[in-house]
């Protein structure tokens, strides 16, 4: 609730300063948030909200806590270099905090209603920034993502009335909305599937999977940088988060539903999904010369390995998917920094207008490089761990072509992004950029800062997860979802 | 701290020189640089008996932890990481040295010393860890080193080019390795060697596992040791600067294939199937890179090709089972191959960055040192007797023979193609006349003592190397010290030599009339007929084959390279814009449609609202009385 509440006050008090607020400011307030609930402590909540039944209740997880970290630690990096100075600052600003008040709320949420409610509510300032601050032809890409994005909800929310509906009548004559009681509903196998589809496609929308991504490469090529980096840092780990804590774990049942008899269920299709996006981003990655567009589809390949290791539920593969949804979000901003701080001096973004930053900005070169090799996974880098337990769950648990296909990722990853540096900082120098700015410098080396700390010390995450993710596993096979 | 010490005086010195190197004069960071690689190697011939007693462990933190999985940050110190660590921190010393001199001019001078610290403890990182995922550390963390160096001169866009081809051929070797990796933890539940080799010595598994296991991690092998199909990143990659070429692509990291099987050996002694691939794949890539180097200008190239095919000579020999043996002939080529590339480097430096031999010739007298040690680097290279190559080399092909004679047969025809290649290099070079117009003869100079000091003890090494593990016939108390040395670590043990005294002696006839004809007929074609190698546009049919490399990039490119680019454009243009993109926008319009027609009934004619409404009231009302 701290969290919810600071991010609100400082929405609103950025919003008030209006064109006082400079960027030291911005940055601190942003702090706030993620510091008061450092001295604090997050703090459960369990509060009547609609009724006496229907209640608002918020009590992290560990997942949901690294997902808090994640938000709270980048959301002032976005603020302090991914918003570019002018005008409209502070409204970006604002809209942003906004956003992070309504991310706290979905990764603390355990009651359904109040899960969908602060899912709905993320939607809007990204939607007000997307639709406000987008380039080209804003109101159809806007328009596109929200109403992509919404109607994968509203099946969602269809889910989550029917689990309601059948969740254990209590001692006040009341259905439950509460995870524990939603969790607890025992659905047939064809049932399961309706309920689960409804969840798994708001998901399947907001990560994106493939064929659900047509959205995506628009609108993160097309957003305002500081907006690209809420949505695919942040707002995406929403749906893989999702994925499994209000998909996998609610309606496990649904994951055997055959398809096809004893050769396609649910979970294979989603695996397949995972596994088409892997390669479709990854081909489509190579060929772009649109810095940002490349990274968008970047993107779509990396996420689709995580959903893959998310759906082996095997300890390592769920393990190593939550630890790369904390490494994605901190490259992915990384690198949109990267991409916006350099069309912020060119006024363009396409490769091949580019060459030699190298030699007027070694500094920019050295720590771009860094994040480049994270999200490449090289060995000691932040990439790499995560990578290679999710490889290795999906190998091993999967069928072997399965696994050496996804695992084609780390040649093709090397190839789309070692072009993408190489056309930009090396080759004949074609222009001289200006010195990185304070705020850039800073915003920039904390993130290679984090990428190095995280490649040498995974554990750390693991060792925060690791219980929670066994409990999950064990009830999953339990309720006999799918026996690993 | 112990085994620690070795590794992170290298990592200092590229944290220095990284950081602070643009402020400093060159000559201490030449002198950090330099230093962050001496003190490992004395520390390591320092332990030298204590790892004669037993290894040396030490570990430092967990890396990673889930489930069963333990993945430990550790370090192992034995007979054979020991013989590794000596070969790389003792050559690193000298190249670092002569780069001081050889890269003073350049602008990035700080910059290729924090590199090659970085590279060397990447490397020591991949020698010394004490499970596979370190090795896969320091594995991918040298490819890193390799792609920043052949990529260092970076405004030029082929080099940075030759640079992600490196990269990415060596990505596809890893991807290998890593599956092979995956097996192992699913296999034998660890990646720690002593785990894991004590659980494959109970050969407790089937066949197949060991294979597979094998031929996976022999993928990996191909990448970084450049064999076929993944060889053509090699010779490319003589992009980066020569110091680099002999440090990396010619002494240490790719031989690091080599010591992954040598290290893996009771995996490889079950695995008789991956062996004889590797014996093929080893014989096929020493002779297709030895016909390639008799066409190739390029003084460097020619080294790179020679780099290639010995490298594949080690492989035989590991194919064999002769682990002992294709070490040997690691350690010696690393000796020779060094003083080769940094005699390049010389010539090269006195010519004023000059590169093709066509344009050289004569420079003995311009450079008495550089020619005399290179010279000794060319006898050693083509097994002229009692020089390093000759014993290592010599004891390969006695493992052939024993093997199979066909084998023997096509081994020293690959041995004699050697002599010749290194011969036509080195007399086109150093002998005949200077054929070089835009470059006076009078400006050629001999490089300056730091460079020319390396040469020397490289060719001392290249004299003695031998001694290391010298053959029964020449003496027992010091014969094959190498072996013995390494003999503990195995698990089930090296392939022996066992043939009558008479044949050993009629194979070194062999080996020695192969070595003559190959000098003599060189002799005769380049100093006696003054031959210079052809232009390429006079070249014929067959040499241009060669000189083209068989077309292997080419065939690549279309292969490969290029039906990847068009599927990533059609997937972009057609499947997503055309089909996912605009399909999207086809269900938006169909909606719009429908809103449209929709929008006909709002017509504002307040009649038919009013009609309307009065019709569903009515209906509504009916429909509650009859309720």
């Amino acid at each position: 609730m701290v969290l919810i509440l600071l991010s609100l006050a400082t929405a609103l008090l950025s919003y008030l300063l209006g064109a006082r607020l400079n960027r030291m400011t911005a940055f601190a307030l942003a702090l706030l948030p993620g510091l008061g609930a450092l001295i604090l402590g997050v703090g459960t909540v369990d509060l009547p909200w609609f009724s006496e039944h229907i209640r608002l209740t918020l009590a992290p997880n560990h997942w949901g806590l690294v997902m808090l970290v994640l938000t709270n630690a980048m959301v002032p990096l976005i603020v302090l270099a991914g918003w570019r100075d002018g005008v409209h600052f502070s409204l970006q600003v604002a809209l942003t905090f906004f956003m992070q008040a309504a991310l706290n709320g979905v990764f603390m949420a355990q009651d359904g209603l109040a899960f969908y409610i602060f899912w709905e509510l993320a939607l809007i300032p990204i939607y007000f920034l997307a639709l406000r601050f987008s380039e080209g032809d804003r109101f159809a890409v806007t328009l596109k993502f929200f109403l992509y994005t919404f109607l994968g909800s509203l099946a969602m929310l269809a889910s989550l009335f029917y689990l309601y509906s059948q969740t254990a009548v209590g001692d006040d004559g009341h259905h439950s909305f509460a995870y524990a009681a939603l969790q607890a509903v025992e659905l047939s196998s064809t049932e399961g599937f309706w309920v689960g589809l409804g969840l798994f496609l708001a998901f399947a929308v907001k990560i994106p999977l493939m064929p659900f991504h047509a959205w995506q490469s628009d609108t993160y090529t097309q957003a305002p940088a500081g907006g690209t980096m809420l949505l695919s840092g942040i707002m995406l780990k929403m749906g893989l988060y999702g994925l499994f804590v209000w998909f996998v774990a609610l309606a496990p049942e649904s994951l055997r539903y055959e398809f096809i008899a004893d050769w396609l269920n649910f979970r294979d299709l989603i695996l397949i999904m995972g596994l088409a996006g892997i390669l479709y981003g990854a081909f489509i990655a190579m060929r772009q010369n649109d810095a940002k567009r490349l990274i968008a589809f970047s993107s779509l390949s990396h996420v689709g390995l995580i959903a893959m290791a998310l759906l082996t539920l095997k300890s390592d593969g769920t393990n190593g998917a939550v630890l790369q949804m904390l490494v994605h979000g901190i490259n992915a901003i990384g690198l949109f920094m990267v991409v916006d701080i350099v069309e912020r001096r060119l006024g363009h973004r396409d490769l091949t207008q580019m060459g030699g930053f190298a030699k007027s900005s070694p500094l920019f070169a050295a720590l771009t490089l860094i994040v480049v090799l994270g999200t490449v996974a090289v060995p000691l880098t932040n990439g790499f761990p995560g990578e290679f337990l999710m490889l290795k769950a999906v190998y091993n648990s999967g069928t072997g072509a399965c696994g050496i296909l996804a695992a084609l990722t780390i040649v093709f990853c090397a190839v789309y992004m070692l072009r993408f540096f190489q056309l930009s900082f090396m080759g004949p120098e074609k222009q001289v950029l200006s010195p990185l700015s304070w705020n850039e410098k800073w915003a920039l080396m904390l993130i290679a800062g984090m990428v190095l700390y995280l490649g040498v010390q995974p554990q750390v995450v693991v060792d925060f997860i690791q219980s929670n993710t066994e409990q999950w596993l064990n009830a999953i096979a339990e309720s006999g979802g799918m026996l690993s | 701290m112990g085994l620690y010490a070795l590794i992170l005086w290298p990592l200092l010195g590229f944290a220095i020189n990284g950081l602070l190197g643009s402020k400093l004069p060159k000559t201490v960071v030449g002198m950090i640089g330099t230093a962050a690689v001496l003190i490992p190697f004395v520390s390591a011939v320092s332990m030298w008996g204590a790892v004669q007693e037993g290894a040396l462990v030490s570990r430092a933190f967990t890396f990673l932890q889930v489930g069963d999985l333990h993945i430990e940050f550790k370090l192992l110190l034995d007979r054979l990481s020991l013989v590794m660590a000596l070969v790389i921190t003792g050559i690193g010393t000298l190249i670092h040295l002569y780069s001081m001199a050889y890269m003073a001019e350049d602008a990035g001078f700080y910059k290729f010393f924090a590199y090659l610290n970085l590279f060397v403890f990447n490397m020591l990182i991949l020698v010394l860890g004490a499970n596979f995922m370190m090795l896969f550390f320091g594995w991918e963390g040298v490819g890193l080193c390799s792609y920043l160096l052949i990529g260092f001169w970076y405004h030029n866009p082929e080099f940075g080019y030759a640079a992600r081809k490196a990269f990415v051929m060596n990505r596809i070797g890893d991807l290998g390795l890593l599956l092979g990796l995956f097996l192992v933890i699913q296999h034998f539940g660890s990646l720690d060697y002593q785990v894991v080799f004590s659980e494959v010595a109970k050969v407790s598994h089937p066949q197949w596992v060991y294979t597979s296991i094998a031929v996976l991690l022999f993928i990996g092998a191909m990448g970084k040791s450049a064999q076929i199909p993944l060889y053509t990143w090699l010779p490319d990659a003589m992009a980066g600067p020569t110091p680099v070429s002999a440090l990396i692509h010619a002494a240490t990291m790719v031989t690091a294939g080599v010591y992954l099987v040598v290290r893996s050996e009771a995996l490889y002694a079950l695995a008789p199937v991956a062996r004889d691939l590797i014996l093929y794949i080893g014989l096929a890539t020493s002779l297709m890179a030895a016909f390639i180097g008799l066409k190739q200008n390029d003084i460097k190239k020619v080294l790179a090709y020679s780099t290639v095919s010995q490298l594949g000579l080690m492989f035989i020999a590991l194919g064999c089972g002769a682990y002992s043996a294709a070490m040997f002939h690691l350690v010696t080529h690393a000796f020779f191959k060094a003083l080769l590339f940094l005699g390049s480097g010389s010539v090269i430096h006195g010519m004023h960055h000059e590169q093709d031999i066509r344009r050289m010739g004569g420079l003995r007298k311009a450079m008495p040192l550089t020619y005399w040690t290179f010279l000794i680097g060319t006898l050693a290279i083509s097994g002229f007797p009692f020089l390093s190559g000759f014993f290592s080399k010599d004891e390969i092909l006695l493992h052939t023979f024993q093997h199979s004679p066909v084998v023997y047969a096509l081994a020293v025809f690959s041995a004699g193609l050697t002599g010749i290649y290194m011969f036509r290099m080195f007399f086109l070079t150093f002998h005949g006349t200077y054929r070089n117009s835009h470059y006076p003869f009078e400006k050629v100079h001999e490089s300056p003592a730091l460079m020319t000091i390396p040469l020397a003890i490289l060719a001392v090494l290249s004299v003695l190397g031998g001694l290391l593990n010298l053959p029964h016939y020449l003496t027992h108390n010091m014969a094959e010290g190498l072996a013995h040395w390494l003999a503990p670590l195995f698990v089930f043990g090296d392939a022996s030599v066992h043939v009558e005294a008479s044949t050993e002696w009629a194979l070194l006839g062999v080996a020695v009339s192969v070595f003559a004809i190959a000098f003599f007929w060189m002799r005769h074609k380049y100093i006696s007929q003054g031959a210079v190698a052809e232009e390429d546009a006079d070249m014929p049919a067959s040499g241009s084959v060669l000189a083209h490399k068989f077309y292997v990039d080419e065939l690549y490119d279309s292969l490969f390279a290029r039906p990847l680019q068009r599927l990533g454009e059609w997937m972009y243009r057609v499947l997503d814009r055309k089909g996912f993109v605009q399909g999207t926008d086809a269900l938006g319009a169909i909606t719009l449609w429908k809103a449209r027609v929709a929008a006909r009934l709002q017509s504002g004619n307040i009649e038919l609202y009013l009609i309307i409404m009065v019709l569903a009231a009515a209906l509504m009302l009916g429909l509650e009385m009859f309720a």
